[in-house]
């Protein structure tokens, strides 16, 4: 049985973190099961936790009033959910439904972040790692609000 | 490069047969030679200039196989008065056909490599007949990777047949839309992300990307990114048609014509004119 530091070892969110690091962070984290259609959590709840996702696909979701809920993103094995621990006020801005049957490990958000303030070294790295999957979300929405889907007069007379 | 045997400047007349309606703005139409003969031969990426009489003429690549030459297959979507008037066709309609036009994805060039074959939108039915071959000649080939891209996923064209080459076991398919309701169990977000997780070996990959022009160079650096080299990254590119041989200079592109240089081209070729907004 794989122990839950190895496990933050081999997801690739925390391959460039020391040992020592992933040794300091499990005593934050534990092992949880979705099954298909349940909710992780909900739109404005507490943030309380970090998400590794291990297996499975979760929809990110917003309520768009009449209709209904929408899916803006799926995130699945090998990447991350959720930033609103980290920063106040602390609460989910989109709600994380498991699409699949998913595994995750669930890092604490108070230890984490109380981890974060003893050792800023630790810190510095949870927000670099954290920064550059930001940096990629935000480029792919910037991408998607172009609506490139749409017609183009300058080069779509072919189509 | 297959080049028309008649006068390209004078349509040949086609018969309209089945219409299908893939999206809300989007139809398939067949062609059928009015004459009785077989459909000029075609390279899969090609384009015709369709004619509806009264209304006007437009570029629209073949979606069809290139080896079934019984009819002229093409996904248009509902753009403007000609395409419009070409998806309200009815069956027995006449229209004119010029072509076939340009050069044609690299598809002997992939044999013995990884194919990885991106289609964003409407892009997918430029690709259609290359998705065809490949599978025609599968032995010939390393892994097979689609991966296509709509707004939502009622945009999502050939619905039936992505489900056919999704069973397959020796095609990788991915899909991915904009955004979704819940009913929806498949990838959301942006097609990068679907070329970043897809199983190729980078050192020996073609890749063919069409679509919208944004999407086709995003998803091009990703590919250089994972390691395919810009010399095996081909895209479709678009520009307003009008002669479809390189004399009006309607579609010009820097210094290419789309029509006659293209419309297929290596990224090395385009990678510093994608990023010049006044061409």
């Amino acid at each position: 049985m794989k122990t839950l530091e190895s496990i933050l070892a081999e997801h690739p969110f925390f391959k460039e973190f020391a040992p020592e690091y992933l040794q300091l962070m499990k005593g934050c984290a534990s092992n949880a099961f979705y099954r298909a259609g349940t909710y992780i959590f909900r739109e404005d709840e507490d943030a309380s936790h970090f998400y590794v996702i291990r297996q499975g696909k979760v929809a990110l979701e917003i309520s768009a009033g009449s209709l209904g809920m929408i899916t803006i993103e799926t995130l699945d094995a090998g990447e991350v959910l959720g930033w609103s621990w980290l920063f106040p006020p602390y609460r989910w801005h989109f709600s994380a439904r498991a699409v699949e049957p998913t595994r995750v490990t669930m890092l604490d958000g108070i230890c984490l972040r109380t981890k974060c303030n003893e050792d800023h070294d630790l810190g510095y790295e949870l927000v670099r790692q954290a920064a550059a999957v930001m940096m990629q979300r935000l480029q792919a929405t910037r991408l998607q609000l172009l609506d490139a889907y749409a017609y183009d007069p300058r080069a779509r007379s072919r189509l | 490069m297959i080049v028309p045997a008649v006068n390209p400047m004078v349509p040949q007349l086609y018969r309209t047969g089945r219409i299908r309606r893939e999206t809300l703005d989007t139809c398939t139409v067949e062609f059928e030679p009015e004459d009785g003969s077989k459909v000029p031969p075609f390279a899969s990426g090609q384009f015709n200039m369709l004619y509806v009489f009264g209304v006007g003429e437009i570029p629209v690549s073949m979606s069809g196989d290139p080896t079934r030459r019984e009819k002229l297959i093409h996904t248009i979507r509902m753009v403007g008065p000609v395409s419009k008037a070409l998806c309200e066709l009815k069956r027995g309609d006449s229209v004119g056909v010029r072509g076939p036009f340009g050069n044609g994805w690299p598809v002997e060039l992939a044999a013995g490599k990884d194919v990885v074959l991106v289609g964003g939108g409407l892009g997918l039915a430029p690709l259609r007949p290359a998705i065809y071959q490949v599978l025609a000649g599968r032995e010939k080939y390393g892994k097979i990777v689609l991966l296509c891209s709509a707004h939502t996923p009622s945009y999502l064209l050939y619905q039936r047949e992505l489900e056919a080459w999704r069973a397959r076991f020796d095609l990788e398919v991915g899909v991915i839309v904009g955004h979704a309701t819940s009913a929806w169990r498949g990838n959301v977000g942006y097609v990068t992300k679907l070329v970043s997780k897809a199983a190729f070996d980078p050192a020996n990959t073609v890749a063919m990307v069409c679509g919208p022009e944004v999407l086709m160079r995003s998803t091009a650096a990703e590919l250089e990114k994972q390691g395919v080299a810009a010399e095996h990254i081909f895209l479709s590119m678009e520009r307003n048609m009008k002669c479809g041989i390189g004399f009006c200079g309607h579609c010009q592109y820097g210094p290419y014509f789309i029509c006659k240089d293209g419309p297929v081209f290596q990224y090395s070729h385009l990678r510093t004119l994608l990023v010049k907004g006044e061409i």
